[in-house]
């Protein structure tokens, strides 16, 4: 195997590594906001199932709950393929970190804010949404950007359930080259770059939340 | 049957009672591994503090990108790295020595922030007092900068020394017959992983929980203003 066809080997790796963050950061984002306001603005029900689901979600290993999913749940009759139990694990976990920052973010919005639009008799969907979430977003952005580079390294762990990803690959190559060094090398340095793209793409997002919440507050008033 | 133990798999609750004591051999070696771990992250987070320090430019930059470099890049990969290239240098150890150096060294990146933090937030007064009295930098340290730093590092140290033991499970690829592993081995066996893992899936939260209250509860014996030192 050339160096070449190595680095070919890996890139496809790290292709598969971008799709798995990128798809389970984009529905851990999504739980995150239904766990973290369900918390905050549920009803009692609702805000239980929602700190059992984060409760039970951070108090787990990560690893433990991908082969739960890969070896024990087609045992109960749900036989997902790798691909799928590996976004459904990632997403699962990550969206319960993202739902203590959400509801932390939510928190954290002064008091005043809600009194203020309960005043106004602003509805509470309303007060959410145009009150609440912009002002709580800019305060999420920081600990979102810190998930996102954490649920990436986590995707690492999706090789041990047979997904072809950057982990997986380099496995591979190093099974047939037993050059170590040199393959996991260059495998930490793929990840230090695509985590430094996430770094870099989230401080672009925190800017742009920065100023849409300027914007919406002076556009309000 | 694993170390001794059969299981009786007549009927699940008998099945999950015979597994415990297999278990909990392998929460032993977690623990252990979490320990140990932790310690090493303590030790080599200070290391790479105090290089960052130093006022040689090239070392502190040099440590602050390599700081960075094992923060960004997984613990798994991390782990792969040291356990099959440390042997092709001559350097063999065991899997479980490899995993607690690979969990020390993931986590110094974290411990070293919190250094940072909890160093940095000793107010500059402090420090400018203590020069004006002309106390030497041992007694500074020991006295005026250490007592108060530690109530400021311990919440932080806390929450990692939680997220630590529950990364411990990565520790199983390498062949460290930690909880994972040995209930990953009882499913082979059996073909009946749904309760072994679930087993382990329950046992974590209540150690992660346990290990909460116990920080929740130092906390609140450690004094918000500093511990003396002597």
């Amino acid at each position: 195997m050339s160096l070449a066809q190595e680095i070919l080997a890996m890139a496809k790796g790290a292709e598969m590594t971008a799709i798995v963050a990128i798809g389970s950061t984009l529905i851990g984002a999504v739980l995150a906001f239904a766990f973290g306001i369900a918390r905050v603005e549920g009803g009692r029900l609702l805000s239980w199932l929602a700190l059992i689901y984060i409760e039970f979600m951070r108090g787990t290993p990560l690893l433990v709950k991908l082969f739960w999913l890969y070896y024990a749940l087609p045992l109960v009759g749900v036989s997902l393929d790798p691909f799928t139990t590996g976004i459904v694990g990632l997403s699962l976990n990550i969206g319960a970190y993202g739902a203590e920052v959400v509801r932390g973010g939510l928190q954290s919005v002064a008091t005043a804010q809600r009194e203020a639009a309960r005043a106004l008799n602003f509805p509470r969907r309303h007060t959410l949404l145009h009150i609440l979430l912009p002002q709580a977003v800019v305060e999420m952005m920081p600990a979102f950007g810190n998930l996102a580079i954490q649920n990436l390294k986590d995707t690492a762990l999706v090789s041990l359930i047979s997904i072809a990803d950057l982990t997986f690959r380099a496995q591979q190559i190093r099974n047939l080259t037993l050059a170590g060094a040199r393959v996991y090398s260059m495998t930490l340095v793929g990840y230090f770059v695509m985590s430094l793209l996430v770094a870099a793409l989230m401080r672009f997002l925190e800017i742009r939340a920065r100023r849409g919440a300027a914007f919406a507050h002076s556009a309000h008033g | 049957m694993i170390y001794g133990y059969a299981w009786d798999t007549s009927s699940p609750l008998a099945y999950a009672v015979s597994i415990l004591p297999i278990l909990a051999i392998g929460l032993v070696v977690t623990l252990k591994a979490a320990v140990s771990g932790f310690v090493v992250a303590l030790v080599l987070g200070l290391i790479w503090y105090l290089l960052r320090r130093t006022r040689i430019r090239a070392v502190a930059w040099s440590t602050a990108l390599l700081v960075e470099f094992i923060r960004d890049t997984p613990l798994l990969v991390q782990l792969f790295f040291l356990y099959y290239v440390l042997p092709d240098y001559g350097v063999v150890l065991p899997a479980l020595v490899t995993g607690v150096l690979a969990l020390g060294l993931q986590y110094s990146a974290y411990t070293a922030e919190v250094y940072r933090g909890g160093f940095g937030a000793v107010p500059r007064g402090q420090w400018e007092a203590a020069i004006a009295l002309n106390l030497s930098r041992y007694r500074i340290y020991r006295d005026i900068v250490i007592p108060q730093a530690v109530p400021r590092i311990m919440p932080a140290m806390g929450n990692y020394a939680v997220s630590m033991l529950k990364e411990t499970p990565v520790l199983s690829v390498v062949t460290v017959l930690d909880m994972l592993n040995l209930a990953n081995m009882i499913g082979d066996r059996t073909f009946e992983y749904l309760i072994p893992l679930s087993l382990v899936g329950v046992i974590f939260p209540i150690m992660t929980t346990l290990c909460s209250v116990g920080i929740h509860l130092l906390e609140r014996i450690l004094p918000r203003d500093g511990i003396a030192l002597r």
